[in-house]
């Protein structure tokens, strides 16, 4: 940990200061940086118990597999939902379930920052040299989550090939960029989520309505839900950019809002600004923490 | 009379520690309502395409839904309560100082759980339901003694997830570690109570099979009790049905728990 605090310091006797962006720059490849070191401990450690990793994880994907063994319960029933197909509602539920399981395994940990709050062992992390969120994040970085991934990935291969879907070029892009900008989203509400928690400690719970529930919406078609819930995950908690929006480009289906098409393609700067949002919050959040002092 | 006094006392206690946490209850109400209403949509999807299903009409549906959403933490259909800290006691040794007491391990548990879920129903179920049945058609009777029937099944729901709960901890005294137990044990509750689907909606003998196993006493049968599907010298039978259940996994557990104590040997240091 010695490089990155000496650099700093060392950096303005040479007659370069940094500029701003360097500056960002730089805090921003520390704390990835700081970031991984505590994740491939966290990993080392994980893996030092095999079995009981393999257990865990399998437990990860069987868990978040019954979701979607209930939805196949639905279309043993029905031959349609709200208009879709089984293959269109795996692909919603393929692509918000991994980007919401990319979510969890990266910043999953977020959600133990109440407890670290309360019993004062956030003072620790506030004393080392590595930028706390990035501490928070990758604490106890559990490897297992790549159950939920996995299962999430493997229901959207299958909705993508069984799908009928008019592919192009476009299209093709557009899947791999939805799911990395889902995973973004999902992680900006996690992260806010945890600055909302130096606030109120004991509600923690609060955030699990926009992380698993946003995560349960998704899976299902904007046609099922009432228009003023759609209007309010697209516009004030931006859930529908996850998925919904370009997942319905490449089916071919209209958005219930009637939005101009170029946005399916917004997903990238929709997570940009939540990510930005979320790193604002934390700062205030952050700024606002007394410590309990025992 | 004694002894009776002492676990009304452990009930109590147990009820007035979950109390204690107000805010988290406020949020987990928020967090059941805005389920609720997400489960909702896609049901009302469901019944559109096929009204009737599994029997039910919509009103009684959407009050599956939020009946879901309340029962949620009463059954502790997720774990919960008790067990993690009774495993956490098994694995550091600490057990070995319960047992030391005059009271029965079992028994202090059950009251301890049942205050909890006392709590719950009034923390965590009622306002839940309210705000189901604000916001949409739901087909809650107006019957008083039908509500009675259904606290009574609610009742016996706990004492089966409690019995079930007490199992998955007792495992720790073979595995240390009871977390995977009980991970298995939540998503078989949650899928086999109903709390994702309905029972009565799964097909064939899959339903008949879930609606045979204990976890339909959780959530599945205290609605049907609701929604009036028992009645008469049904309703006994549906009562004697959870209440066999109960009476075998909690004589389980004390089997288990005999065997565990005899043969075990108590982690130390």
């Amino acid at each position: 940990m010695a490089d990155p605090t000496g650099r700093a310091a060392s950096a303005p006797l040479t007659g370069h200061p940094l500029t701003g962006r360097d500056r960002l720059g730089d805090r921003l490849a520390h704390g990835l940086r700081a970031y991984g070191l505590i994740a491939a401990m966290w990993i080392r450690s994980t893996l030092a118990y095999r079995a009981s990793f393999a257990m865990t994880a399998l437990g990860n994907f069987a868990a978040t597999a019954l979701d979607f063994a209930a939805i196949l319960l639905m279309f043993s029933q029905v031959d349609a939902l709200g208009g879709y197909t089984l293959p269109e509602v795996a692909l919603l539920y393929g692509s918000a379930g991994t980007a919401f399981g990319l979510a969890d395994l990266a910043m999953g940990s977020m959600d133990r920052l109440g407890r670290r709050v309360r019993d004062g062992t956030l003072d620790t992390l506030l004393v080392r040299p590595v930028p706390v969120l990035a501490q928070v994040a990758a604490d106890r970085f559990a490897l297992r989550r790549l159950g939920r991934i996995t299962q999430g990935a493997l229901v959207l291969g299958y909705g993508l090939a069984a799908a009928p879907i008019a592919w192009s070029p476009l299209k093709v892009l557009l899947v791999p960029l939805m799911l990395i900008s889902g995973a973004a989203v999902f992680s900006a509400v996690l992260v806010a989520g945890a600055a909302f928690q130096f606030v109120a400690q004991d509600a923690a719970e609060v955030q699990n309505s926009f992380t698993y529930g946003g995560a349960t919406l998704l899976q299902y078609p904007p046609t099922v839900f009432a228009r003023d819930l759609v209007r309010g995950v697209t516009f004030i908690v931006p859930l529908a950019f996850v998925n919904w929006l370009p997942a319905l480009y490449i089916l071919g289906r209209p958005y219930p809002l009637h939005l101009p098409t170029w946005l399916a393609c917004a997903p990238p700067l929709v997570a940009l600004a939540c990510c930005a949002l979320a790193g604002a919050a934390w700062r205030v959040g952050l700024r606002s923490y007394r410590s309990t002092g025992s | 009379m004694h002894t009776g006094r002492l676990y009304a006392l452990v009930a109590v206690n147990g009820f007035r520690r979950h109390a204690t946490y107000r805010i988290a209850t406020a949020a987990g109400v928020f967090t059941n309502s805005v389920f609720g209403v997400i489960l909702t949509y896609t049901y009302l999807a469901l019944w559109h395409e096929r009204p009737h299903l599994g029997g039910y009409d919509q009103a009684q549906a959407l009050t599956f839904v939020w009946l879901g959403q309340g029962m949620h933490m009463v059954v502790a259909a997720m774990g919960g309560g008790f067990e993690d800290e009774l495993i956490e006691r098994i694995r550091t040794g600490d057990i070995a100082i319960d047992l030391y007491r005059p009271a029965d391990l079992q028994g202090w548990w059950l009251a301890a759980d049942a205050g909890r879920a006392a709590f719950h129903l009034l923390g965590r179920a009622v306002v839940p339901m309210a705000v189901g049945a604000l916001l949409f058609d739901l087909a809650l009777p107006a019957d008083p003694l039908r509500w009675l029937a259904f606290l009574t099944a609610v009742a016996l729901g706990v004492a089966v997830s409690f019995a079930i709960r007490y199992l998955v901890a007792l495992s720790a005294f073979w595995l240390l570690d009871g977390a995977g137990v009980a991970q298995v044990a939540w998503f078989t509750g949650l899928f086999f109570s109903g709390m994702l689907l309905p029972l009565n909606v799964f097909p064939g003998a899959l339903g008949e099979v879930a609606r045979a196993l204990p976890w339909s006493a959780l959530l599945q049968v205290p609605a049907d009790v609701l929604l009036g599907r028992h009645t008469g010298r049904d309703l006994l039978a549906t009562y004697a049905f959870q209440a066999a259940w109960a009476a075998a996994l909690l004589a389980a557990g004390r089997l288990v728990q005999s065997v565990a104590t005899r043969r075990v040997v108590v982690q130390g240091g």
